[in-house]
């Protein structure tokens, strides 16, 4: 029983399909297809991607539909729990929720997003070339990125936007300095586990026969790495990438948590939790709404990453 | 052992010194000059401006300044704090024991927690029991501290008024109520930080058994008649625990980033709030030091944890 466990409940079902579609005809499945095939077999990364779907699609178009202002304020409303006119309730102001959550959900995923892509893009270029170098430059970035490692990273973080804020308010105006600001910080403190994943894969996959080959027909270092390993090296990535997001919105939630990310009149979900604290016991729908949506949303991502695990794990047997 | 342990302390020490460059750089980088208000005095002349920070050595090449930095924090001179007039060493050292005691109660009470689950849902994967702890353990992980923190406040202390929501260092009661006390005021900012540490930790604690589970050894061990408990302890679990430590030293950073928005909610007298409160204050000299501290901290587990690895594998002592 222990001895033998499968890799997957489902791997035997998968391979006894495939094998009896490989014999009624050649199978033209692409790998896209068959990670997408692959993926559906992970039931709650399903139901979690239509869940993140929802929620993208009404941060995006929700404002459009839901055509209340995000700063009307109503103190004839204050704090009022949910109802027809207020479907989420009612802040301390008197201002309508849903429409603040709506409006602050796009800068909260905006962030998530933003901040993976800065994250991605130091982790797979230091990585690359820490896997790449075979003399002391592989060393010392790997050192570095050991030292980044154990740097505490929500006091770090918290300690530049104190130092920074100011100036970059200044430079790039509120909103745009301080998303800038987040972002950068967020994702240069998130990129370490990206370049020690990418190197792994740059070390394996740079041994294998076909860049071997590659090498062997002349191909530049420049192109083994662009067309040959890095290709290879992206499921692992990809996945990464994926629960970074979430991790970064959860960053982001903190921040604003505490007081110190985005100012009140950007509603993030949550600077939304923030000013709820105060609330919690006349008004409890207040904070659990916007608790609920960082909850779901990084719930869903989480698990999308998982389902993705499974769909792209090269060693899998199809 | 000791010869071990002299040598991991060895490897601390760039480490911390790393650590410390990455923070004096940011606060260097960092816009602003302590002299901004007499530059902007008409009453200071433009030279005794110059002389004032050639004094305190402003103009000098930044390694220069950077050692200075160095010696003074390793003489333990950690600068004065604006608010609250005190040494800020000794201001970090009264609110210490309280981060101590919730981040090493809550890291206790995860490892109680997640070390029989995983095992357990290691045993039998994918059957009931191994699904129902995989759902909990990505609810737990996906769940913030911060959401967590006001859920049990919204649930214990307001919707059944047993707990109380705000930690205080002077209890009023002495005597066996003291500890009571202390202990109620401690239960709601533990289970936060080792529900959010047992959740990933579960995790860790099962895909390593299974890794184990099915070696050769475990089979021999088996075939010779031991039975469940002694193979499960002695030979799958010691083993399983290598991969789990190295993985828990890497959250180290994230541990006390949670002990951080736990001690916020929660209000607790720990570094963390007094993070918060100095950042909110403009207390430089404050959030400089407990951003060195934290990082001490976590260096300083992270030597606990190679610790561990010497007395789990004890190969490693003698490499």
């Amino acid at each position: 029983m222990a001895g033998s466990t499968p890799a997957s409940s489902s791997s035997e079902v998968v391979e006894l399909v495939g094998s009896s579609t490989e014999t009624t005809k050649p199978a033209f499945i692409s790998p896209r297809q068959e990670a997408w095939r692959r993926f559906r077999k992970h039931r709650m990364a399903v139901v979690s991607l239509c869940i993140l779907s929802v929620i993208i699609f009404m941060v995006l178009f929700g404002p459009w539909i839901w055509r209340v202002p995000i700063n009307e304020i109503d103190f004839s409303a204050r704090l009022a729990k949910p109802s027809l006119a207020h479907p989420f309730g009612t802040d301390d102001l008197g201002q309508d929720l849903l429409a603040r959550m709506l409006y602050g959900g796009r800068i909260s995923l905006a962030v998530g997003l933003a901040a993976m892509s800065v994250a991605m893009f130091f982790g797979v270029i230091i990585g690359a070339v820490a896997g790449m170098s075979r003399g002391w430059v592989g060393g010392a970035l790997m050192w570095m990125t050991d030292l980044f490692l154990s740097l505490p990273q929500l006091p770090l973080l918290l300690m530049i936007i104190y130092l920074f804020r100011d100036k970059l308010k200044a430079v790039f105006g509120l909103e745009a300095g301080i998303f800038i600001m987040v972002v950068v910080v967020i994702g240069g403190l998130r990129w370490m586990p990206v370049a020690r994943l990418v190197r792994a894969q740059f070390l394996s996959l740079r041994e294998k026969e076909f860049v071997e080959a590659a090498r062997a027909l002349g191909a530049s270092r420049r192109r083994q790495v662009l067309r040959h390993i890095l290709p290879n090296a992206l499921g692992p990535v990809i996945v990464a990438a994926t629960i970074d997001v979430a991790a970064a919105i959860i960053a982001e939630s903190t921040l604003s948590f505490l007081g110190l990310g985005f100012p009140p009149d950007i509603p993030t979900w949550g600077r939304l939790l923030f000013d709820a604290k105060e609330y919690l016991d006349f008004a409890p729908h207040y904070a659990l709404f916007p608790g609920a949506a960082i909850f779901l949303t990084v719930l869903s991502i989480n698990f999308i990453g998982d389902g993705l695990r499974d769909a792209l794990d090269p060693r899998r047997v199809q | 052992m000791g010869q071990y342990l002299l040598r991991r302390l060895l490897i601390a020490i760039p480490s911390l010194l790393g650590i410390s460059v990455v923070l004096f750089c940011v606060l260097a980088m960092a816009p602003g000059d302590p002299f901004e208000e007499l530059a902007t005095n008409p009453n200071v002349p433009p030279e005794v401006r110059l002389q004032l920070r050639a004094k305190f050595g402003l103009d000098d090449p930044i390694f220069l300044r950077y050692f200075r930095w160095l010696t003074a924090m390793m003489q333990g001179d950690w600068g004065f704090s604006f608010v609250s007039r005190v040494d800020v060493d000794k201001l970090i050292l009264q609110r210490l024991p309280h981060t101590l005691f919730v981040v090493g109660t809550a890291q206790l009470l995860a490892i109680l927690i997640a070390l029989p689950v995983g095992t357990y849902a290691a045993m039998r994967p994918y059957s009931v029991f191994d699904q129902i702890a995989n759902t909990f353990a990505f609810v737990g992980f996906s769940l913030p501290t911060f959401f967590t923190g006001l859920l049990l406040i919204l649930l214990f202390s307001i919707t059944l008024d047993w707990l109380p929501f705000v930690y205080r260092s002077d209890v009023a009661a002495s005597g066996w109520r003291w500890w009571v006390e202390n202990l109620r005021q401690a239960i709601m900012p533990i289970t936060v930080l080792a529900l959010a540490q047992a959740a990933s930790m579960t995790r860790y604690v099962r895909s390593a058994v299974l890794d184990v589970i099915r070696l050769d050894y475990v089979t021999t061990a088996r075939a010779k008649g031991l039975g469940q408990r002694a193979v499960m302890m002695k030979h799958v679990v010691r083993n399983a625990l290598i991969p789990v430590v190295t993985l828990v030293a890497l959250q180290m950073p994230a541990i006390f980033g949670g002990a951080i928005v736990t001690e916020q909610i929660f209000r607790i007298p720990g570094i963390g709030s007094l993070l918060i409160t100095s950042i909110l204050a403009n207390d430089t000299p404050v959030v400089m030091s407990v951003t060195f501290v934290f990082a001490c901290l976590v260096v300083f587990f992270n030597l606990i944890a190679d610790l561990l690895y010497g007395w789990l594998d004890p190969r490693i002592k003698f490499q």
